[in-house]
């Protein structure tokens, strides 16, 4: 019991040390595992255990809970606090103030907005289009796909259901270059592309398109390589839940009068999932807003050819770190992260409806 | 006879009514996998089958020539390509084992514990889901400069620990064990840590590896501190690295060594998920956490 305190502290400490910590941290697994103490479930047979801590409980026991609350709470709780809540609220009050990251920033009220609002073209004209545009078709589509495909591989059984979502999920894990190697080589506007040299050979077009650097092209291509990547962490999680479905909710279905697979897909499916439904829901929003730098990152340029590609992410970016107008990338943060909470939660709004 | 159609979820073996299913997911699937058999076919083309008109999409002599070129091409220097993969060895490492034990514990305690304020913080920690990183990476920048964490290799790790995702899965994995199992810890003597480790870790084995994969996803992935917190090289990620060369030139060096290192990228990913994987889906079905 005294490696209680010894132990849990060390994960806390890193927040203030540095490198050396980082080797301290390690061995706090190995040792908790070592843990000698054998225990068995429920069974009440540790006597040694059993009567020297039973007196002591009840003096001690309450503050010494609450200290061990803290200690267990604490870490996670810094370091969310530290690095993802005051960062969003630096945000906010940074988008109030005129700062270019070398002077000191300055209150400056609401320009910050009403200039992105009322001055901003490429925002208004490009920007705010193109991201409702790959929004609104990337994330539902991704996301609906990644639910029926999870319905569809839980009707098949383990061995290819496993082989299968293997494949499907594989893409969600290529983030960055590797997403970038495939499909610039794919795409890529000389003859040496790949859907380049195919449609040449079919005599589908007669010189090499520049599928990356248009403005017909670069959007189509950014919603399809995202959708493409879109079966992640929600559609394992919604696998699972369907998987875990108690069978005789089906039959008790059936018996009450269900005919077909869509309404078992509605009233069982959907509503016994529902958590994970909302999960998945919540997990394609924020993917499909993360994944705003897909744009830069197929074209090679930020800002992208013609503000074809621009998104929000890119935009804040563009002003943030190659114009040094902090406090204006700040003002398109908020935005950006108002936007996310108001789609999340009509989402919810509509999963819990169709409860009812 | 109606209930026949309850059994279609997780069959046992092939059956008639299955082929549909197959017919929609099989080409899909081919469609999903070919991009990924690319990186691992153009990864092992020699110079002369990068550039070759008509591409070829399968590697004809694989070579591990793009691999020596990465290794080699900044050997001479003082920070070779070694030293990258090190350091984002190390980062990763340390980012899941951190954030696995900082989620296990914090999830234990809003579970279940009592205090003021719990649910509050569950709720913002939920509402964090919503966290998109890339849209605060300047007033993050701000805070790590204040910190005084600039340069320091920590700054790799620091601001992905806490990931209101891990947090949110686990909680709710905890939910799903009985108080009672934990009362009669309690009365057998169990510390508040024997009870962590030896009832609530063992019970959450899937939410853990969904939480380490999600973890190391995203410390593997991660180029934010090297680009903005760090500018000694020494302390930077390899996939800061790979940055650096795959958008600078198009000579034939760079675009082997390119798809070699997505390789490197993509695979550790793809084997953690293997490994992991198998694990959450079989806990899942036979854990019985209802």
């Amino acid at each position: 019991m005294e490696n209680v305190n010894v132990s849990e502290g060390t994960p806390e400490d890193v927040q203030d040390t540095a490198q050396e910590s980082v080797q301290d941290v390690q061995p706090v697994p190995e040792k908790q595992k070592k843990c000698k103490l054998k225990f068995r479930r429920g069974t009440p047979e540790q006597g040694d255990m059993h009567t020297v801590s039973e007196p002591k409980r009840s003096k001690i026991g309450g503050k010494k809970s609450a200290v061990t609350t803290a200690i267990l709470i604490l870490p996670y709780m810094l370091a969310f606090f530290v690095f993802i809540v005051l960062p969003v609220i630096l945000a906010g009050v940074l988008s109030f103030t005129d700062f270019n990251s070398i002077s000191a920033p300055k209150f400056n009220g609401f320009n910050n907005y009403i200039r992105l609002f009322t001055e901003d073209e490429v925002f208004m004209q490009k920007v705010i289009p193109n991201t409702l545009l790959f929004s609104l078709i990337a994330g539902p589509v991704g996301y609906f796909l990644s639910f029926f495909l999870a319905w569809m591989l839980a009707q098949v059984p383990k061995l290819p259901r496993t082989i299968l979502a293997l494949c499907l999920y594989a893409p969600s894990l290529t983030a960055g270059v590797a997403m970038q190697v495939v499909w610039t080589a794919i795409f890529s506007g000389d003859s040496n592309g790949y859907l380049n040299a195919i449609l040449l050979k079919m005599g589908v077009i007669s010189e090499a398109v520049q599928w990356l650097q248009s403005g017909d092209y670069l959007m189509p291509i950014m919603i399809m390589v995202t959708i493409w990547s879109s079966m992640g962490i929600g559609f394992l999680s919604m696998l699972s839940g369907i998987l875990n479905i108690d069978p005789q909710l089906y039959e008790a279905a059936y018996m009450d009068g269900m005919k077909n697979r869509f309404q078992e897909i509605i009233h069982v499916t959907m509503p016994s999932i529902k958590p994970q439904m909302l999960f998945g829901a919540v997990m394609a929003v924020v993917n499909t807003f993360q994944a705003g730098a897909i744009g830069v990152e197929l074209s090679g340029s930020n800002p992208t050819p013609n503000y074809n590609g621009q998104l929000i992410i890119n935009h804040i970016q563009d002003y943030g770190y190659i114009r040094y107008e902090m406090g204006y990338a700040a003002a398109i943060s908020v935005v950006l992260l108002l936007i996310i909470y108001i789609l999340s939660k009509v989402i919810g709004r509509l999963l819990n409806s169709k409860d009812e | 006879m109606a209930s026949f159609q309850g059994k279609k979820i997780n069959p046992k073996r092939f059956h008639v009514s299955q082929i549909k299913f197959y017919v929609f997911l099989l080409p899909l699937a081919v469609f999903m996998i070919l991009p990924i058999i690319y990186i691992f076919s153009t990864a092992f083309k020699p110079a002369e089958e990068l550039f070759k008109f008509p591409p070829s999409f399968f590697v004809v002599n694989p070579t591990w020539e793009n691999y020596k070129s990465l290794f080699e091409l900044m050997a001479g220097t003082s920070v070779p390509a070694t030293r990258y993969l090190f350091n984002s060895v190390v980062v990763t490492a340390l980012t899941m084992i951190i954030s696995i034990l900082l989620s296990v514990s914090a999830g234990y305690v809003l579970s279940k514990k009592k205090f003021k304020g719990q649910k509050l913080l569950f709720e913002i920690n939920t509402l964090a889901l919503m966290f998109v990183p890339i849209a605060v990476t300047i007033p993050r920048f701000i805070i790590i400069v204040n910190l005084g964490l600039t340069d320091r290799f920590i700054s790799n790790i620091l601001p992905i620990v806490a990931m209101p995702v891990g947090l949110f899965l686990i909680k709710q994995f905890i939910d799903q064990v009985p108080d009672a199992l934990l009362e009669a810890a309690r009365m057998d003597g169990a510390s508040e840590l024997q009870i962590l480790f030896k009832i609530i870790i063992p019970s959450v084995r899937p939410a853990i590896a969904t939480v380490a994969i999600m973890s190391f996803q995203s410390a593997w992935g991660n180029v934010e501190a090297s680009v903005y917190y760090i500018n000694n090289e020494s302390l930077k990620t390899f996939a800061y690295y790979i940055t650096t060369f795959s958008s600078a030139s198009t000579s034939s060096i760079t675009q082997g060594v390119t798809a070699a290192s997505a390789l490197i990228m993509f695979l550790p990913n793809l084997i953690i998920f293997i490994v992991m994987q198998s694990k959450v889906m079989d806990t899942m079905a036979h854990s019985g956490i209802k």
